[in-house]
């Protein structure tokens, strides 16, 4: 009887010495060496901070209050960013706005998420017909302009719109019209993206065996095929908030976005050129929180990218 | 060749048809066009009965459309409203040019969309120039000079420009350039409109009005256009052709602007090819804030009032130069790269 000999290196993950890294740890590591983003991310919590933290010192009554008598005012000790064209405090209103234009961004990428993944997914995987379809759909919205297509949907949504309550929060009904037609209208990009990874990943072998096994095809999808493809979406999707944020003011400036008296940072903004030379307060502030909040977003986004990479190896 | 882009036009066409019929079902919600054409005079009930059945707005959605397609010169229509069609319409439609009469100016919609598309092109035109000529130097020293300091500060800047919002860039610009430098006496530029009215529609006046739009318009792209640059170049640089062309000892100037370049600007055909067609559309903050008058302006001006045959003509347009434009980037993509072959 001879002892089979003792294995060289052991392939337990608790025993060995430099236990490998798991995706997310290796992103990070990546991450932190990325200084910009960083600062972004640095400069993105601060933006959080100033829009939930300044709730707690103004209230949204205030922030709608308007006191005509107090119109225009440069910024002064008791209005720091001054007021605007009816006398509200614009300090206020960035808080509040700035709660709305984030709430926009996030909802308005997961229904880009939602429907370039599903649409993305479906042509990439069953391909033929289907996805000569989906494609050809996907084709059909990218001759527009985006901002073509927003205004127009913009207009076509704008009727009575009822305000909803949403977390004991009365709301424009337009800021749901918004999310919708943003959502709506950004996905083709990201379907693209899934699709491609979609076609590439779905040659591989592992997809091969899971399939001889007879795994259902949903489960291929979105357990199998869908976390492999991962980095890309999630990369896109984190810019897609700063668009989503940038669309939200282009409609809004334009005066068919978001009706007030809730305030985003894009329709606070509105009609503000008309006091471009006696009141620059009402579009500096506003302007330069979008600015700074775009900026923090695509340099997370560019430090994702390179996290993400996967034919990048270095730690 | 010929059969890819016999192939491609006959994907394209329907393509436009499709995006057309759902703009075109979209636009009629946008409002009341016949309060949009008459204002107050048309109060009469009978008259707005009578405008509707002469404007074929009594019709189904789907007619609607055909007759905007096709037009209604050779049916009847029942103008007098007595329930038998007795005129024959007048609009030739779409596929035969005629684009509707626009309901604001009661003119040509063709007319209204191209007094406007000079305008236009003349702003988006000197600002693809700037931008292209701009970002292929910067974009090239800064492949060469890979992370010197110049390069850091465009890389900063890029992104800066990038996530700059326009009407944010806009108002600062006329705010410093127009405001503060009229306060402090110095020489300022104008920020509204074409031309001074009271100086006239000359090519000088033009001029100095078209610069904080180019400027505006041209940051924008000039930070992607840059960052392509140069990643395209870096990717030239590393090639095995530059290497043996080194070796050769061949003029460094030589290796980088004909060795390099050619290759590296190759795919910013594509880039370029495929941005050209929307510029037929104008930037839309763009010329709203500075007032210019073009097709992104006369857009947002109609699409509020509700003007189906101009905002239609305005989105088909551009889909249509989209398509054929699209096409064209293939070919010369093809044309240029003697690699690339279509099946």
């Amino acid at each position: 009887m001879t002892q089979p000999p003792p294995p060289i290196a052991s392939l337990n993950l608790d025993e060995l010495a430099t236990p490998p890294l798991s995706l997310a740890k290796m992103a990070w590591l990546r991450f932190r060496r990325h200084k910009m983003a960083l600062v972004g991310m640095v400069i993105l919590a601060f933006l959080v901070l100033y829009c939930i933290g300044g709730a707690l010192i103004y209230s949204e009554k205030y922030a709608n209050f308007n006191e005509t008598s107090i119109h225009l005012q440069p910024p002064s000790l008791a209005h720091p960013f001054g007021t605007d064209t009816i006398g509200r405090d614009i300090l206020a209103r960035t808080i509040y706005g700035g709660q709305i234009s984030l709430m926009i961004g996030l909802t308005a990428v997961l229904l880009e998420l939602t429907i370039g993944i599903v649409v993305g997914a479906l042509s990439g995987y069953f391909g033929g017909w289907l996805d000569n379809l989906l494609m050809r759909f996907t084709e059909a919205i990218l001759i527009i302009p985006q901002i073509f297509l927003l205004l127009v949907m913009a207009k076509f949504f704008a009727g009575d719109i009822p305000d909803i309550s949403f977390l004991g929060r009365e709301f424009s009904g337009s800021v749901v019209v918004i999310v919708v037609i943003i959502g709506l209208t950004s996905w083709p990009y990201l379907a693209r993206i899934v699709r491609a990874e979609f076609l590439s990943i779905k040659e591989n072998e592992f997809i091969l065996a899971a399939r001889a096994i007879g795994t259902p095809t949903s489960e291929i999808i979105f357990l199998h095929i869908l976390p492999n493809s991962i980095a890309p979406i999630v990369v896109s999707a984190t810019l897609g908030i700063a668009n989503a944020i940038t669309l939200e003011a282009y409609i809004s400036f334009l005066g068919l976005g978001v009706r007030p008296p809730t305030a985003t940072w894009g329709n606070m903004l509105e009609g503000a050129y008309n006091y471009i030379e006696s009141a620059y307060w009402m579009w500096l502030f506003p302007g330069l929180l979008i600015l700074l909040i775009v900026l923090a977003i695509n340099f997370i986004g560019d430090g994702l990218r390179d996290a993400l990479d996967p034919r990048s190896r270095t730690v | 060749m010929t059969r890819y882009i016999i192939r491609r036009i006959l994907q394209g066409i329907p393509l436009v048809f499709l995006v057309s019929l759902v703009l075109f079902i979209m636009m009629q919600n946008m409002g009341d066009p016949l309060a949009t054409m008459g204002g107050r005079s048309v109060t009469r009930k009978e008259d707005r009965a009578r405008l509707s059945r002469q404007l074929g707005l009594d019709q189904p959605v789907l007619v609607q459309y055909f007759y905007w397609l096709v037009g209604n010169d050779f049916v009847k229509i029942d103008i007098d409203g007595d329930g038998t069609p007795e005129t024959y319409g007048t609009r030739k439609g779409v596929l035969r040019g005629d684009f509707g009469t626009s309901l604001v100016a009661r003119e040509p919609a063709m007319e209204v969309i191209l007094s406007r598309l000079p305008n236009t092109l003349i702003l988006m035109l000197t600002s693809e120039f700037v931008v292209i000529f701009g970002a292929l130097l910067i974009g090239v020293y800064s492949a060469l000079k890979q992370y010197s300091l110049l390069d850091n500060i465009v890389t900063t800047f890029s992104f800066v420009g990038y996530s700059m919002p326009i009407f944010f860039l806009a108002l600062s610009l006329m705010y410093i350039f127009a405001v503060n430098f009229k306060r402090w006496g110095l020489p300022y530029l104008p920020t509204v409109g074409m031309y001074d009215p009271q100086v006239g529609d000359t090519p000088a006046q033009v001029l100095i009005h078209m610069v904080l739009p180019v400027v505006t318009i041209a940051v924008n792209s000039f930070s992607a256009y840059s960052r392509y640059i140069r990643s395209t170049m870096l990717e030239a640089l590393g090639q095995d052709y530059i290497r043996t062309a080194r070796a050769k000892g061949l003029p460094k100037r030589e290796i980088v602007f004909i060795h390099a370049l050619k290759n590296a600007s190759l795919p910013i055909v594509t880039i370029v090819g495929l941005d050209l067609p929307f510029l037929l559309g104008g930037a839309l903050v763009t010329e709203r804030i500075f007032a210019w008058p073009g097709m992104g302006r006369l857009f947002i001006d109609h699409v509020s009032r509700g003007d189906t045959p101009v905002v239609m003509g305005i989105m088909v347009l551009i889909a249509i130069s989209v398509v054929v434009f699209q096409i064209l980037t293939d070919i010369v993509y093809a044309w240029l790269d003697p690699r690339i072959r279509y099946s």
